[in-house]
């Protein structure tokens, strides 16, 4: 096979394992609009914020650990002991749910009815809020995050392809664990919606949230469910992108490259968040290799933008946005 | 108040007991539209009672007071109470209604599109606590008053006509197990013979399983053939009430609701001060 083809093929797939963490992080916007209308602007710092705190509990950091020796003029330094991986990561969802909770307890619940422009305020608000907090809770250095998820290049890959090809494939092992997980986690995400009770409740609150207060399902108890797994999603986009390139401000900034995910696959679509991160993650990786050097370039920044501009104006509902049903 | 002192001898058994009691409520929205000017009303155990009304008379406001539904629409009950079995319930979330028996079908059906029938009858069982035997058991008998449901099942409802849709939004009404259904408006949008069809089952509900009705419709006609009792509403204010049968009989009610005039009173003018003088009355 000629190098061209094959440099392809390892660029194809490097853009499908960066497209399932874009798809990991649009799939949490699209929870949350799905079941409540809301465009949660703090989808990316919740994913921030999430593995911060996933880090802190694993180093045994104190909350507010400044905050506290400035006040009262401690000098604590971390609880002194590490917390396992797992046991850290229950804690941390246990904190979104928390979170959840209050953001639906002080915000939403007194927005119910609401234009939508009003509730993407508050979520404005919101991101910025827990931006702050974050940082107040467990400080503002770049941390590193280390869950046991394996690392570097995948040999057999590497080994295979070499014997068949006499050109070694490069593929992250982070890339593959993160794929898998994306999979179990959105095989999970749709049983849930689709077989359970709750899941149900989910689903007609998103298509009819006054038909479904009439029938007795509890809109606030819907959000705090919606919210805390959009915290868990954002949990486990925070650890995948945390350990590809550390736990960062910037890790929040992952949410605008959701935001290209949701135009191409609609705003409304669990399919369409994965195939729309997909399309992007390998259109991205595909057209930086091509036509990239024509250009001089540095068009990862702005190519999801246009490929997603193009796809609002031919389909403005996205690629699976859900139909609109037309009343009789 | 009332209008009409006799009563035909099969309403008797069904007033025994006021099961929902409106006392003299009052509805604004937005803090300042004032819909329900002094609403009062009885729905007795095991009857029909239409609340009848035209456009924007306040029938859905009425019934969402009581199921209280307004909260989400910023609409407010002011004054008076809503007791149901003795108890104050305007306070209570809908889903604490619900489980008391109390559940609304509203105006437009409002089925979850995207789910299929039957799931959105499952959703109507979502405040039970009785294991998923009863449900099923519940499910069946829905099946069995509705059987074109169960062809249905599992289409999209969003894609179903709007009959079916109807009677999915009462069907999963029934899913909760309710003593009482806040109907509103069961007629909107469907052919008379449908209209007859929904209202038969209606009764068959009604008479068989006992389950207590309170009707909003502007179809005074079919609703009064049905229903044991009535109420009608005009700009937020009850101007009449009585037995179906006498209501179907009254001179006004013929002329104003059911497009007949036996009297002759045509004129503009005999229509105004005709609605000043039950305004005054009620
Ligand atoms: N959410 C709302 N905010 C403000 N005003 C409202 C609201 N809902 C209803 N109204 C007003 O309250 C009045 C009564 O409306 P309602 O829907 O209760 O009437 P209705 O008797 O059910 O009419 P219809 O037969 O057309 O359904 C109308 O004048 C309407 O404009
Ligand atoms: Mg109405």
């Amino acid at each position: 096979m000629p190098d061209q083809v094959l440099f392809a093929l390892e660029v194809t797939i490097n853009g499908l394992m960066a497209g399932v963490l874009y798809a990991l992080v649009a799939l949490g916007f699209v929870l949350i609009f799905k079941a409540s209308g809301i465009f949660n602007y703090a989808q990316g710092v919740m994913a921030l914020f999430a593995a911060l705190t996933l880090v802190g509990i694993m180093e045994g950091q104190v909350p507010f650990e400044h905050l506290i020796n400035a006040t009262f003029g401690t000098g604590i330094h971390g609880f002194g002991w590490q917390v396992p991986a797992i046991l850290a990561i229950v804690l941390t969802v246990v904190v979104m749910v928390i979170f959840a909770w209050v953001v639906n307890w002080l915000v939403l619940r007194h927005l119910v009815g609401q234009e939508p422009i009003i509730l993407f305020m508050a979520t404005i608000g919101l991101a910025y809020f827990l931006e702050g907090l974050g940082d107040m809770m467990w400080g503002s250095d770049i941390r590193t995050l280390d869950v046991g998820l394996p690392q570097g290049i995948n040999t057999l890959v590497d080994q295979v392809t070499f014997d068949a090809f006499g050109y070694g494939l490069f593929i992250d092992n982070l890339d593959i664990s993160a794929t898998i997980i994306a999979i179990v986690l959105v095989a999970a995400l749709v049983a849930f919606s689709q077989y359970t009770k709750e899941g149900r409740a989910l689903r007609a609150v998103a298509d009819d949230h006054q038909a479904a207060l009439s029938v007795g399902i509890s809109l606030n108890f819907i959000w705090v469910l919606t919210w805390s797994i959009a915290g868990f999603v954002a949990l486990v986009a925070g650890i995948v992108w945390g350990a590809k390139s550390g736990v960062q401000f910037s890790l929040s900034l992952i949410a605008l490259k959701a935001l290209p995910v949701l135009m191409l696959g609609g705003f409304t679509s669990i399919p369409g968040a994965i195939v729309g991160g997909l399309i992007i993650g390998v259109g991205e990786k595909l057209f930086e290799f091509w036509v990239g050097p024509l250009v001089g370039g540095a068009t990862e920044n702005w190519f999801a933008y246009v490929l997603a501009l193009v796809f609002l104006v031919f389909r403005p509902q996205g690629l699976f946005g859900e139909r609109i049903i037309e009343r009789v | 108040m009332s209008m009409t002192e006799t009563h035909a001898p099969s309403e008797q058994q069904a007033e025994t007991e006021a099961l929902l009691d409106v006392r003299n409520i009052e509805v604004i929205y937005n803090s300042v539209i004032l819909v329900l000017k002094g609403v009062s009303l009885q729905v007795p155990k095991g009857g029909i009672t239409a609340l009848l009304g035209g456009n924007g008379a306040g029938k859905t406001t009425a019934l969402k007071a009581i199921s209280n539904l307004l909260k989400s629409e910023r609409g407010e009950v002011t004054k008076g109470q809503i007791l149901y079995r003795g108890e104050r319930v305007q306070d209570l979330v809908p889903s604490e209604l619900v489980k008391r028996g109390v559940i609304q079908v509203m105006e437009g059906r409002h089925c979850f599109e995207h789910l299929t029938i039957e799931e959105n009858l499952m959703t109507g069982a979502y405040t039970r606590r009785d294991g998923r035997a009863r449900v099923e058991e519940d499910l069946d008998l829905v099946y069995t008053y509705f059987p074109r449901l169960k062809e249905r099942r599992r289409s999209q409802a969003g894609y179903t006509s709007g009959g079916e849709q109807q009677m999915c939004a009462i069907g999963r009404a029934l899913m909760s197990r309710p003593e009482t259904i806040l109907l509103d408006e069961p007629s909107m949008g469907l052919a008379p013979q449908l209209v007859e069809e929904i209202f038969g089952i209606v009764k068959d509900l009604n008479e068989r399983e006992g389950v207590s009705f309170l009707l909003a419709e502007q179809n005074t006609n079919v609703a009064l053939r049905f229903a044991h009792r009535g109420y009608i509403l005009e700009s937020g204010r009850i101007v009449m009430d009585g037995a179906a049968a006498d209501l179907r009989e009254n001179p006004d009610v013929k002329e104003f609701y059911l497009g007949m005039s036996d009297e002759g009173r045509k004129s503009f003018r005999d229509t105004r001060s005709y609605r000043r003088r039950k305004r005054w009355l009620s």
